[in-house]
């Protein structure tokens, strides 16, 4: 990669690969995988869950809860719900447990140089 | 969901304060592009705003950026004809970002400089990926943009009621280079301002009537629907049930099915959405930028189903489906009947602004791709001279295809060109997605399986929808009296995206080509930010 307009000495492969197997390095990934692979299964398969019983459950989604509230209604602004929810857990995880991690290492790599 | 644009305007709408308002709107954009034009020097500054953008302010024009005329006009129309089935649109839009939320935004932003292809080719060869990417990036935007052009003609039948084939074509004329202005002046961070201020428009428009449509009703929402209901008269139940748009038949619900894969897994494709990840200093503002998408956006979201209910109980379905523009009109006449010619004339001028806001910003990410994918790396072998040279390349290239969005919005005025935008999509998450995902977390994926799941995916998206009822054999086709069609969906997201993804697989195991050294370097790169872009200082 080519730098731009400012000076940005780029670490050598050799530095990218010990950094690559470092422990902490190894826990991030470990971390942000064991994190987000689940999550998405869970969130994309709620989703799905919801479309294909809009899409053939058409009875059981017109079931009136309250007043002209039907259970349809209900899960499609439950989908909203979730989507907001995964996105603030998502953050929480991220500026906690992510963030110092990947702090840790890009100090290492960045401050070799200096 | 944009319908046939008809010759009369709308009933009640007064032509004069609609463009007085939207002058307003493009005077005050202009001022501040033309401000920002002031610190746009280098490609960084050009391509990607100097990266000085906030979180929230880039979120904010992220959602100017999603929430096209297409997605307001088109959803409170649906659920004002539909109910329910319109609804379901909503939904898959914004769950879509939690697919970009949790694994690309930041990692696309600490690996990448200006485009999708800097991410996909990072560990490729550089030319044939950097090709692939650019031509998938041309093809979305393209797509989405003559959509978006197609609906300026439907709104300017509708909201100023120029009838006339030369008087409309003119307009469209007229909104391209208003929107080539923006870019080539502004670059990244003019376009940026436009997406701000015309989101913040909208989305305050939308809340102030969904507040209004909610006091009619004691703030009762269960009331406000028992009015749609009523409204509808004696079948008006079904708005409230699913099935009333895709329930047809067994076919329509596949069709369905098609489009909700095709919606969830688009957005985190889309070139122009993944390119306002550039705009931010970290990752951390990526972030926080698609934080702030998700709530602005899910807001909207809810505050257009309020509307589509309102428009129907206090509009009516049989108005809103007689008037010009069928399904378009419905938020337009419900601002009508809230508050009159004035309220109209902001809804209107708001969509306008929407259509120009996206377009610039479409325009943007197609002659970034070209200019810095197949101009400095493909043409130049990423050995050009200056980025002066690059950035000059891009700006001629904003307006070529400026031009052609002109042309290609004139030609596609008065055709049924829906299908385009769900084709965007279904291309985007065809060909884009499963690469993207692929070089960020497969360690194994090299430039073979790369370009089989990006032409792949692409043939197998473009080649479907051909020879779908979208575009022959059906009523509602593009082309009528001749029946081509073989494949029975109109989306083929349900095809298209499994066969990309298994394309991709297949292509990596057929060569044995690896880069190990690389994709250290990728990976470290992508979840730390170590060595990512920093923001410009100036």
């Amino acid at each position: 990669m080519t730098t731009d307009e400012f000076e940005q000495r780029a670490p050598a492969p050799e530095q990218w690969a010990r950094a690559h197997s470092s422990a902490e390095f190894v826990a991030l990934r470990r971390r942000l995988r064991g994190f987000v692979f689940p999550v998405a299964v869970l969130f994309l398969a709620w989703y799905l869950l919801y479309v294909l019983l809009a899409d053939y459950a058409h009875g059981f989604m017109s079931i009136r809860l309250f007043g002209n509230i039907n259970v349809g209604l209900v899960l499609g602004l439950l989908q909203f719900v979730s989507t907001f929810g995964i996105t603030a857990l998502y953050v929480r995880f991220a500026n906690r447990r992510l963030d110092p991690l990947a702090g840790k290492v890009r100090t290492e790599l960045e401050g070799e140089e200096e | 969901m944009i319908r046939l644009a008809q010759d009369a305007g709308l009933e009640g709408s007064n032509p004069a304060i609609n463009i007085s308002i939207f002058a307003a709107f493009v005077v005050v954009t202009l001022v501040v592009v033309l401000r920002a034009s002031r610190t746009t020097k280098t490609a960084s500054d050009y391509y990607a705003a100097g990266r000085a953008f906030s979180g929230p302010q880039n979120g904010i024009a992220i959602s100017g950026d999603y929430l096209s005329a297409a997605s307001f006009l088109g959803i409170v129309g649906a659920i004002a004809l539909y109910g329910y089935d319109g609804f379901l649109y909503s939904i898959g839009f914004l769950v879509a970002w939690l697919v970009a939320l949790l694994l690309v935004a930041e990692l696309l932003r600490n690996t990448g400089k200006f485009t999708m292809g800097d991410v996909l080719a990072f560990r490729m060869r550089q030319r044939p990926v950097r090709a692939a990417a650019a031509t998938s990036t041309l093809a979305v935007s393209f797509f989405y943009l003559l959509a978006q052009m197609a609906g300026a003609g439907v709104l300017v039948s509708l909201l100023l009621g120029i009838g006339s084939a030369v008087g409309q074509s003119v307009v469209i004329a007229i909104v391209g280079v208003i929107m080539i202005v923006y870019v080539l002046v502004g670059g990244m961070k003019g376009t940026t301002w436009v997406q701000i201020i015309k989101a913040a428009l909208l989305i305050a428009g939308a809340a102030a009537m969904t507040l209004w449509v909610l006091g009619r009703y004691g703030f009762d929402f269960s009331a406000l629907l028992q009015g749609a209901v009523d409204k509808a008269g004696a079948d008006g139940q079904r708005l409230l049930e699913p099935g009333a748009k895709y329930g047809t038949s067994e076919i329509s619900k596949l069709d369905f099915l098609s489009l909700g894969v095709a919606l969830v897994l688009g957005t985190a494709g889309l070139p122009h959405v993944l390119m306002r990840f550039y705009t931010v200093p970290t990752s951390r503002e990526a972030r926080r930028s698609v934080v702030w998408a998700i709530f602005l956006i899910g807001l909207f979201y809810l505050f257009s189903l309020v509307l589509g209910y309102g428009a129907a109980a206090i509009v009516g379905p049989e108005t809103i489906g007689d008037a010009p523009g069928a399904s378009n009109s419905a938020a337009p006449l419900l601002a009508q009947a809230l508050g009159g010619p004035v309220l109209l004339g902001f809804i209107s001028a708001v969509a306008f602004a929407t259509i120009l806001a996206v377009v610039a910003g479409l325009t943007i990410t197609a002659s970034a791709s070209f200019a810095h994918d197949i101009y400095a790396n493909v043409i130049k072998k990423g050995e050009a001279e200056d980025k002066q040279a690059e950035v000059r390349v891009a700006r001629i290239t904003a307006a070529v295809i400026g031009a052609l969005a002109i042309i290609g919005g004139i030609l596609a005025r008065n055709q049924n060109v829906a299908f385009l935008v769900s084709l965007a999509f279904a291309v985007a998450a065809s060909a884009n997605l499963p690469t993207l995902l692929y070089s960020l977390f497969w360690r194994r994926f090299n430039t073979t399986g790369a370009l089989c799941s990006i032409y792949g995916g692409l043939a197998v998206a473009v080649v479907l929808i051909v020879f779908s009822p979208a575009v022959s054999g059906s009523e509602t086709a593009m082309l009528s009296g001749v029946d081509f069609h073989w494949f029975p969906l109109e989306n083929p997201g349900l095809v298209s995206i499994p066969a990309s993804f298994l394309l991709g697989w297949i292509g990596t195991l057929l060569s044995s080509e690896h880069n190990e050294a690389k994709y250290m370097e990728m990976e470290v790169r992508s979840l730390t930010g170590a060595g990512a872009e920093k923001a410009s200082t100036h």
